[in-house]
């Protein structure tokens, strides 16, 4: 495996794998990153009232990028007032007129696509391509979609005419800054809401990045408001009194503590939480496209995906073939500089986050699963974790029930499809999962059991603005995208 | 219940027992309180219900629910239309047991049954139509088959609305097995017989036992363990009030169970009810599937 290192001019590994590329980093020139940053409110750039920051870091190199403000309550307060106050002339205007603010918006992040790519990817520590070619291209085409409905709301289903909700209050994670952001507000605005977002402590440039958006697209003052800060800071948000709605993305904990706090109000919520997605491939499945949907399925963006097929379930009569390729195949990603345009491979997003995985894998190889990684040298500065194999999994452990949110893939048998589905469906979660047959009517029929909010059958992994996307049991409620994801912030 | 002191024949007293597991059992506490007509005089004892009759009633609840959600729409509308009929039969005694719950008179109650007939009707109509109404075809941007369905959640607790004995309990009871979820419902604490004698008319409607199941007693303390059980995947609070409403709203955030609120005002169960009764207790699930790229070539599929 090649690992060039995040500084192109220390030489990669050269000579061990026949697939050593030359470095092809992308400029990070194309993109000015402010030593400082404040608080977007009521269109304003603004200091936290009491002064407070922290900084964000680049996970691939620990270089510190800029020094962003702290919201606290007292600048939530003013977020949540400015918005309030956005409200009333927004939710006024014609569908028409919102959906022209829609499109501004998405055709300017299609303009500045390359600058938010490289923005995205020095901030969260994702490769390039993925940055590139799936985050920022989702991110406008969810405004484009959106953009659609503002001015249709009375044939979404929704009764003659649906009414927004007020002020949404949105916190979204690290994993996909800019993308979650879109998800989030494009859905808010189309509908005749105005938003205080929180984007994560650890990836909060995309975000204000997304301000100068809001101003070069004349948004109106107040309709967006981006406040920065951690965890407190969105305790904060959704425990405001003035917010209407409560929408959420991240980890199931955090979930259940707002779904605990907004109990006895009206405030609507949504809810996209943990996942340990399930991928069954059975013994008649295209084994070469199912290695590659098990790679997207883990992978893609170093396995820090909600709905990632974390669980490898395979039919016990082709798994060893199958582990083969796989090991075969993981041999030739490219971990390293996420600037490359060849890497496969990024950073993990925090030092935080690199602790996490690193301790629940060590609990996988105690607990008596057996550990493999491809040969593969890690950068000596920034956050890194090797794709990682764990064989030999039980559904009793560790590494088998709890989500991971890192490059770590368990592998499981199976004999019949009735125990794929029982394993399949064994944990609390219930967001994605993924089969893998050619038999049209074994794919429909295990489909039809599995109990996840989006099923990828001989795919993984893919997105797109039209489709809804949200989980069963403990992943959360609501759905994001589609006609359905609508029903989130309108007053149905 | 008429009285015949006095002459002539002494009327039989009926037993009101629990509905669990297609079954009717008494409640495993022994206990039963006094149910009263609204004018405070007794109509009959209800069973008491426990912590341990809400457990039984969400595992006979469970176990019916891949049957249920199993069955062909088609087929549980069938089933449901039948309650229609079977209600409609029995249209009499439920006009006497809602006149005397809630104090109306003969005409009125009769107007009641008759509204909570059509809409048993009305729910019946929609098992094989939610899906083309509420899911559908996504126009992805790719070579994929993308479809959307709503699916039940599962075991669904329902806490009846406590002033109208049949029509809000049909109101509420109807969307929940309509879309194939099972549902443990607890009966109106004040007027809780049309409640337990609607259950004899479902165990006499082909409905598999277990996907609606009937307790009685007071529903703080049913509800409480139905609120937090893990078993349980969603909750509608129509019956609590507030303080109520919000203590197991909270205890439901443990397991993420879907929660329908209680209305801020006093319903109006004789509205339009629309579809969001059945679309709280709905999931949506989304299967992606390649349809082979199409190019210039047109040689992927």
């Amino acid at each position: 495996m090649a690992s060039p290192h995040p500084d192109p001019s220390s030489a990669p590994a050269a000579g061990r794998s026949p697939f050593a590329y030359a470095p092809a980093p992308e400029s990070r020139s194309v993109v000015d990153i402010a030593p400082s940053y404040g608080l977007f409110i009521d269109g304003e750039f603004t200091e936290a009232a009491d002064g407070k920051v922290f900084k964000t870091l680049a996970p691939a190199t620990e270089e510190v990028l800029s020094e962003i403000a702290q919201a606290g309550e007292q600048d939530v307060e003013r977020a949540v007032r400015a918005a309030r106050r956005a409200f009333e002339k927004w939710s006024a205007l014609p569908g028409a007129e919102r959906a022209k603010y829609l499109f501004r918006i998405a055709r300017i992040l299609q303009e500045r696509a390359r600058e938010l790519a490289v923005l995205e990817t020095l901030d969260n520590g994702k490769p390039i391509k993925e940055t590139r070619d799936f985050d920022v291209p989702q991110a406008a085409a969810h405004f484009f979609y959106h953009a659609g409905w503002a001015d249709k709301l009375e044939h979404a289903g929704f009764g003659p005419a649906p009414r927004p909700l007020g002020v949404a209050a949105q916190v979204i994670p690290w994993n996909f800054p800019l993308l979650m952001l879109a998800w989030k507000i494009a859905p808010a605005l189309a509908t005749g809401n105005t938003v205080v977002l929180k984007p994560a402590e650890t990836t909060p440039l995309s975000a204000l990045f997304f301000a100068d958006v809001c101003r070069q697209a004349g948004l109106p003052k107040g309709v967006v408001n981006i406040v920065t800060g951690d965890g407190t800071t969105g305790a904060a948000l959704v425990a405001h009194p003035e917010v209407d709605k409560v929408a959420f993305t991240g980890s199931t904990d955090v979930g259940k503590a707002i779904a605990r706090q907004v109990a006895g109000t009206r405030k609507k919520v949504t809810l996209e939480l943990g996942g340990k997605g399930a991928n069954i491939v059975f013994d008649d499945a295209p084994l070469d496209q199912a290695v590659e949907g098990i790679v997207t399925g883990i992978f893609f963006n170093q396995g820090q995906v909600c709905c990632a097929g974390s669980r490898l379930l395979v039919q016990e009569s082709v798994a060893d073939e199958l582990i083969e390729s796989l090991k075969r195949r993981l041999g030739t990603l490219r971990l390293g500089d996420p600037l490359d345009k060849n890497t496969d491979i990024g950073a993990i997003n925090s030092a935080q986050q690199l602790a996490k995985i690193r301790e629940l894998t060590e609990i996988g190889a105690a607990e008596g699963a057996e550990r493999w990684s491809p040969e593969c040298e890690l950068p000596s500065s920034g956050y890194w974790f090797p794709p990682t194999l764990f064989t030999g999994v039980a559904q009793a452990h560790t590494v088998a029930q709890d989500e991971i949110f890192g490059p770590v893939l368990s592998v499981l048998t199976f004999r019949t499809p009735d125990e794929a589905v029982a394993k399949a469906n064994n944990t609390p979660y219930g967001l994605s999962a993924g089969v893998w047959t050619e038999k049209g009517s074994r794919m429909l029929a295990v489909a039809d059991r599995l109990r996840a909010g989006v099923v990828w059958a001989n795919t993984f992994n893919k997105f797109d603005p039209t489709s809804p996307f949200g989980g069963y049991k403990e992943s959360g409620y609501g759905r994001e995208g589609g006609r359905h994801g609508l029903e989130a912030y309108l007053d149905v | 219940m008429s009285d015949s002191s006095g002459q002539g024949r002494l009327t039989v007293l009926k037993t009101y027992k629990l509905y669990v597991g297609g079954k009717f059992p008494r409640s495993e506490s022994g206990r039963v309180y006094e149910v009263t007509d609204a004018k405070g005089r007794w109509l009959a004892n209800a069973p008491l219900s426990s912590r341990k009759d809400a457990r039984d009633a969400v595992v006979a609840a469970r176990k019916a629910v891949g049957g249920w959600s199993g069955a062909a729409a088609y087929n549980r509308g069938q089933v449901l239309y039948r309650i229609a009929e079977m209600l409609q039969g029995r249209a009499d005694q439920f006009t006497r047991e809602v006149a005397d719950a809630e104090g109306l008179s003969k005409s009125k109650a009769a107007a009641v049954v008759e509204a909570a007939i059509d809409r048993w009707v009305w729910y019946a109509g929609w098992t094989d139509k939610i899906a083309q109404v509420v899911g559908g075809a996504n126009p992805v941007a790719g070579p994929y088959f993308n479809h959307s369905v709503p699916e039940p959640t599962g075991v669904v607790a329902v806490l009846a609305p406590r002033e109208s004995s049949l029509l809000g309990l049909v109101s509420v009871v109807a969307p929940v097995v309509a879309t194939g979820n099972t549902a443990v419902v607890v009966a109106s604490e004040d007027r809780p017989l049309p409640a337990l004698s609607l259950a004899e008319v479902l165990a006499t409607s082909d409905v598999p036992g277990g996907v609606v199941n009937v307790l009685s007693g007071r529903t703080a303390e049913i509800a409480a363990p139905l609120a937090a059980h893990q078993d349980v995947n969603g909750i509608d609070l129509t019956g609590a009030d507030a303080a109520l409403a919000k203590d197991l709203e909270i205890a439901a955030a443990d397991n993420l169970k879907r929660v329908l609120r209680p209305a801020g005002t006093a319903a109006d169960w004789t509205a339009d009810p629309g579809t969001r009764r059945m679309t709280a207790f709905l999931e949506t699930k989304t299967v992606w599937h390649p349809t082979g790229a199409l190019g210039v070539a047109g040689s992927s599929y």
